[in-house]
């Protein structure tokens, strides 16, 4: 069973309690809860916590969060810490500068072709398919992935890495592809992911780099 | 009811914009120097202090902020006493005071009355004099006081200054915003909100006249950033603070509220400016959130020798406001604030 509750326009401690209400007369199942600022999602959160219950936070809006907090009997009662830490981290990354941010501080990740490592090419993409994903499991993320000649073939259309690209942008890290790169391959109007950048910003954002990887 | 429901949007110190984003705004202002502007902007301390000659200065303050109590009068009291407080963080003198006001058109003026009367007690409790003020039409209702007093230059009270193996003293409980918020929220008992208001309309003037007599390093008020957020700007990062938190005064039916999850938005703020300073050696989430809860009109904090501590503790029970040593100074440790 899902209950859903709209606390938009409500002031802590509103939201935490009218979802408490609701928690207590759930044996399973979820509430969602719609809330409008961090802060809030941060109490239902740490309320959550507290209860020992499942919960996730998405921001969709400026003006508009989903926290899903998880009731399932039994099953819940020994929540794995650290899965609840992982999930916690994934969803609740932020730009709002009150919010605890995953990404790294300026770690950059520079992708100059579409496959990684020398040798087989076949080889050589699925590397960098398994490379992208793993990027999305890292504990902290880079703050801007920068694509350029043969790597600009990754954030367009048909793509093997685009979700995972999609996924690590919804987290805030800023994926940049050279326009120019684009052009060169007639790709510009395939790009799906991100944004196009050029030579100035891509030197710039090396140069302010505290890491840069390359595979 | 529904009327005195309006008055009260939740306010008093949770009100307050978040330290982080004030620190963003603030940074950005030019320092004017000036050798008779003796505090400032600089160390985020209570109030301004101008030097007029050797031995005078005055110190300036204003605060105000929306209704955290349904009863117009007692709102008055507080916002006063919490106005005043400033002065008296800094060790000096209440001399005049002046009103602002916001207030909607079309209220009933006699709750106007209610909450002027209640900060002029509290003005003259203080031996100052209400000077005039300012009002203006709003949406909802804020109310609080600028004020002026004196110091002897060589006597001020900084926020910072604490030395290793000073002891720690709070002169009030902690908890009162979380009750005025459980309050809110028709949550919270008479007797809790007594207490809460009890300890708000408490002037620190006699306090800071207590502890006057004694070699203060470091003096603050225990307002909107919580007892950790001012400790935090009281330790600059120099030295570290270690908190005994079964010593920490706080008013008991915080502790039931706080595991109730009755909490503001305005501490989850003050945690996320302090947390990465802090080692919570203790895992009690109640705990936590008092320390971390934003007081309206709270007690002084204040950093001393330890030797004048059980001295001094002694005579401000004699005040019969709950205060205690909640903590003594190290050399800084790995984390600022280590919380036993």
């Amino acid at each position: 069973m899902k209950k859903t509750i709209d606390a938009r326009g409500m002031q802590c401690p509103l939201p935490v309690i009218e979802t408490k209400k609701v928690l207590k007369d759930l044996t399973d199942g979820m509430v969602e809860v719609f809330v409008d600022n961090e802060i809030a999602v941060q109490n239902l959160t740490k309320m959550a916590k507290q209860m020992k219950l499942k919960y996730l936070s998405e921001k969709i809006t400026q003006d508009h969060y989903i926290v899903r907090i998880e009731l399932a009997p039994k099953a819940l009662e020994d929540v794995d810490k650290e899965s609840n830490a992982n999930q916690e981290a994934k969803l609740a990354s932020e730009t709002d500068q009150c919010c605890p941010d995953i990404r790294e501080e300026s770690t950059v990740v520079v992708l100059p072709s579409d496959h990684m490592g020398e040798g087989n090419e076949q080889l050589g993409k699925a590397l960098m398919k398994g490379f992208i994903y793993a990027l999305t499991e890292l504990e902290k993320l880079p703050k801007t992935i920068l694509l350029y000649n043969g790597g600009a073939k990754l954030s367009v259309e048909g793509s093997d890495s685009l979700e995972d690209l999609k996924l690590l942008e919804s987290q805030g890290v800023e994926i940049l592809t050279c326009g120019t790169c684009l052009n060169f391959y007639e790709i510009s109007d395939k790009l799906s992911v991100g944004s196009v950048t050029n030579m100035y910003a891509i030197a710039e954002i090396m140069r302010k780099a505290s890491k840069i990887i390359k595979p | 009811m529904g009327k005195e429901i309006v008055f009260c949007k939740g306010g008093g110190c949770t009100a307050k914009l978040g330290p982080e984003v004030l620190k963003h705004v603030l940074d950005k202002l030019p320092k004017v120097k000036d050798p008779n502007l003796l505090v400032g902007f600089e160390g985020s301390d209570d109030a301004a202090v101008y030097r007029i000659s050797d031995d005078l200065a005055i110190v300036q303050t204003l605060d105000f902020f929306p209704p955290m109590v349904e009863d117009p009068y007692v709102f008055g009291q507080i916002a006063a006493a919490n106005a005043l407080s400033d002065i008296y963080a800094m060790g000096g003198e209440v001399k005049t005071a002046l009103n602002i006001v916001c207030f909607p058109e079309k209220m009933d003026l006699n709750i106007l009355g209610k909450i002027l009367t209640g900060g002029n007690e509290k003005v003259m409790e203080a031996g100052g004099i209400l000077a005039g003020g300012h009002s203006i039409a709003d949406a909802d209702v804020k109310y609080g006081l600028s004020v002026t007093g004196t110091i002897n230059p060589a006597k001020i009270f900084k926020n910072s200054g604490v030395k290793p193996k000073d002891k720690l003293i709070l002169t009030k409980p902690l908890g009162v915003g979380i009750i005025a918020t459980a309050n809110r929220v028709g949550e919270a008992s008479n007797e809790a909100m007594e207490k809460a208001i009890k300890s708000m309309t408490t002037l620190n003037k006699y306090a800071s006249e207590i502890i006057r007599k004694y070699e203060i390093h470091a003096c603050t008020d225990v307002t909107g950033f919580g007892l950790l957020g001012h400790l935090h700007e009281m330790l600059q990062n120099e030295y570290t603070a270690v908190l005994q938190s079964k010593s920490v005064p706080y008013i008991k039916e915080a502790y039931d509220y706080a595991n109730e999850f009755l909490l503001t938005a305005a501490g989850q703020r003050n945690r996320n400016f302090v947390e990465n300073y802090i080692d919570f050696e203790t895992d009690d989430f109640a705990i936590q959130e008092i320390l971390f809860d934003p007081q309206t009109s709270g007690g002084l904090l204040f950093s001393i020798n330890p030797e004048d501590a059980s001295k001094i503790l002694k005579e401000l029970e004699s005040l019969e406001m709950p205060c205690a040593i909640i903590g003594e100074i190290t050399k800084l440790q790995e984390k600022e604030i280590i919380i036993k």
